[in-house]
């Protein structure tokens, strides 16, 4: 049993929404994070970001994939998950979530599909047997590449991101407003919510780029992009001064007007949250990347491109866990303090085994990363040889023609 | 064709009329039916309850309550409720200008065991908790499926066979009132025991309250003492600045009590 300060409403000593519900908005932080730097390439034409631009649609759509896997996790009944999509009741923040998942995922679809279209239905005419009927599948049946398609696709390619930005930002933003809409729990209900949750998911996706564009650099032996890590830099230091100026104004918003729960959430963030907060949250995960962004931002010229690489990938990965951090304190710490508004129950220590456990919760954040090496598999992440543009392509023509599985 | 089928019975039996074996026949195959279908033996009370009817009210006088937790104990035992949760509980304030002490040990099941407190208490007294069973009811608002809803005779209760247990409800509600079971997964809470009240029996914590202090009533009903006691009285309800109009009154509500 729990122990607890001060007094409890006799059922708020459990704490219902587990680890799971931490691991969810960190998970779709990742897609919509990830999306917006897609976006900013596809969108807004930032051509440093071209070097991570289909990496971060994969990074995207590998934690799409996966999304829901918290969830049901969660769920008391799994096997009546389908009931959200079926017979919604609209009056439900949570009833969205059929829609506005279902909706992005669709359009992350088709953008990945017009964007490898070209490469599909190349590899398609490269290969033979098995590989040849799989990539004949995954062009839909039509094998045109000429220039107008293509141009076709790039223009379709824009037009999606413009849908899927939104889209994303919907998907994060409702995560938040699950959470700002609940009345009872004055921890949470701040019309801020949704936007420090969008926020934050840019930070963490920009973040994980970051890290992934050096590892992947790595691992495939190309340059690290100056232009593209400076980039990324920039922004990320943008969305974590934001992100961490909301955080801070809600806090400071309740504790200047004393309202009634200021008491209690002082107590909270003072006694339960100190170590995950004040710690981990504000100050390791927050000062510390703000300064070293700092550093790399303002005196860019002067640093050594490994200097710039390990500043912004310890940044990183600093703010991965500040993300995380504040994903921890908002929803388990939503339930250490009881609605009664006089007691904290002690902190909440998830199971190793439990199907809501530390293990499965690893395996979530690893899953995704297994996908993305599939994805690239099937899909290289990286352009082949030439890179952009494809030699002036002799006709093709009479070899792939019955070519459809 | 139905001109064949009477030529064909009428010799048969001249003495039972046709309209009446059709009558009977299909009595007796309702009743097969509804015996396989195993249609509970209070179906037919049931029947008689309508629920235009009723608009029910709970009036908590805590000025009489005296903390003897038989109402939880009765409640655990009619509603099978899960140990260590509650569909009602009662709790303890002891309070002085100074200083203030609350506690519900064990949600009051087993009474309250006399207390020192590090101050001198200049008043002291019990309130029984239970669901508001609100108008405006924000458990019902953002359950996901609709597997929370509330009566037209003004109860909140939770379809067990529709809800995900996703737990939003427990989260939305501000008085503490539900909770997801270990045993079912799905959110449960109290719901004035509807399986009683439909047949025209109280709720088993009012049955059992030995001092008055729980009462309940129909507020569609002129001369219902509830009724006139919430609409004569001056009774104040929970944590009202959240606007989800309780239909749980209380009387003599300490500022203490949230």
């Amino acid at each position: 049993m729990p122990e607890i300060t001060g007094f409890a409403f006799p059922n708020d000593v459990h704490v219902h929404w587990s680890l799971m519900i931490v691991m969810y908005p960190y998970i779709t932080g990742f897609v919509a994070g990830a999306f917006i730097v897609t976006a900013l390439y596809h969108l807004f034409g930032k051509k440093e970001f071209e070097p991570v631009a289909r990496l971060a649609m994969a990074t995207s759509f590998c934690f799409m994939a996966i999304a829901t896997f918290p969830l049901n996790l969660h769920l008391g009944h799994p096997e009546r998950a389908g009931y959200v999509m079926v017979t919604p009741n609209f009056s439900s923040a949570m009833a969205g979530f059929g829609l506005i998942y279902s909706g992005y995922f669709v359009v992350l679809l088709l953008e990945v599909w017009f964007v490898y279209r070209r490469e599909i239905i190349e590899t398609a005419r490269r290969s033979r047997g098995v590989k040849r009927a799989l990539y004949a599948a995954l062009a839909l049946g039509t094998y045109d590449t000429s220039p107008e398609a293509l141009e076709i696709d790039h223009r379709a390619v824009k037009i999606l991101s413009a849908i899927g930005l939104p889209a994303a930002c919907m998907l994060h933003g409702y995560v938040g407003f699950i959470f700002g809409g609940i009345k009872a729990n004055p921890w949470w209900s701040t019309p801020l919510m949704p936007v420090i949750f969008l926020l934050s998911a840019a930070v963490s996706g920009i973040a994980l780029l970051v890290v992934l564009h050096q590892v992947t650099a790595k691992l495939w032996r190309r340059p690290v992009e100056r232009e593209t890590v400076q980039a990324m830099v920039r922004w990320l230091w943008f969305f974590l001064i934001i992100t961490v100026t909301l955080e801070l104004l809600e806090i400071v918003l309740l504790a200047y007007e004393n309202s009634d729960a200021w008491h209690i959430i002082s107590q909270l963030l003072t006694t339960r949250l100190e170590f995950s907060f004040i710690s981990v949250q504000m100050i390791v995960g927050s000062l510390v990347p703000f300064i070293l962004l700092a550093i790399v931002v303002t005196m860019n010229r002067y640093l050594h491109d490994r200097v710039r690489n390990t500043l912004a990938v310890v940044a990183s990965l600093l703010l991965l866990v500040q993300v995380f951090a504040m994903r921890w304190n908002i929803v388990i710490g939503g339930q250490l303090l009881s609605k009664s508004f006089r007691g904290l129950r002690s902190g909440y220590r998830p199971e190793l085994f439990d199907r809501e456990g530390i293990l499965v919760a690893i395996a979530l954040l690893v899953l995704p990363f297994v996908l993305l090496w599939i994805f690239d598999r099937v899909l290289p992440i990286e352009p082949a040889a030439p890179p952009p543009r494809p030699p002036p392509d002799p006709e093709v023509g009479p070899e792939p023609a019955g070519g459809t599985a | 064709m139905d001109e064949n089928r009477k030529d064909a019975t009428a010799p048969a039996s001249p003495a039972v009329g046709r309209r009446a074996f059709v009558a009977t026949a299909l009595r007796l195959g309702g009743g097969l039916v509804a015996f396989l279908a195993g249609v509970p033996a209070g179906a037919a009370e049931q029947a008689d309850y309508d629920w235009t009817q009723h608009r029910w009210a709970y009036l908590v006088d805590t000025t009489r309550c005296i903390g003897c937790g038989a109402c939880v104990r009765a409640c655990r035992t009619e509603n099978d409720v899960p140990g260590g949760f509650f569909r009602t509980w009662v709790e303890r304030y002891v309070v002085s200008p100074e200083a203030s002490h609350v506690d519900s040990p064990r949600g009051g099941l087993d009474g309250f065991a006399p207390i020192q407190t590090p101050f001198t208490p200049t008043k002291s007294f019990f309130v029984p908790k239970i669901c508001n069973h609100c108008e405006e009811t924000p458990c019902v608002q953002v359950c996901p499926v609709g597997a929370s809803y509330r009566t037209r005779d003004g109860v909140v209760l939770v379809d067990g066979e529709r809800c995900i247990g996703c737990g939003y409800c427990v989260q939305a509600c501000p008085y503490g009132s539900r909770f997801l079971s270990p045993e079912t997964h799905t959110a449960e809470k109290c719901t004035w025991c509807y399986h009683r009240i439909t047949k025209g029996l109280r709720p088993a914590c009012v049955e059992v309250c030995p001092t008055g202090t729980r009462r309940f009533g129909n507020m569609l009903r002129e001369d219902d003492p509830v009724r006139i006691a919430i609409s004569k009285e001056r009774v104040s309800v929970l944590q009202p600045h959240l606007l989800t109009e309780p239909q749980c009154f209380y009387l003599g509500l300490d500022k203490e009590v949230r």
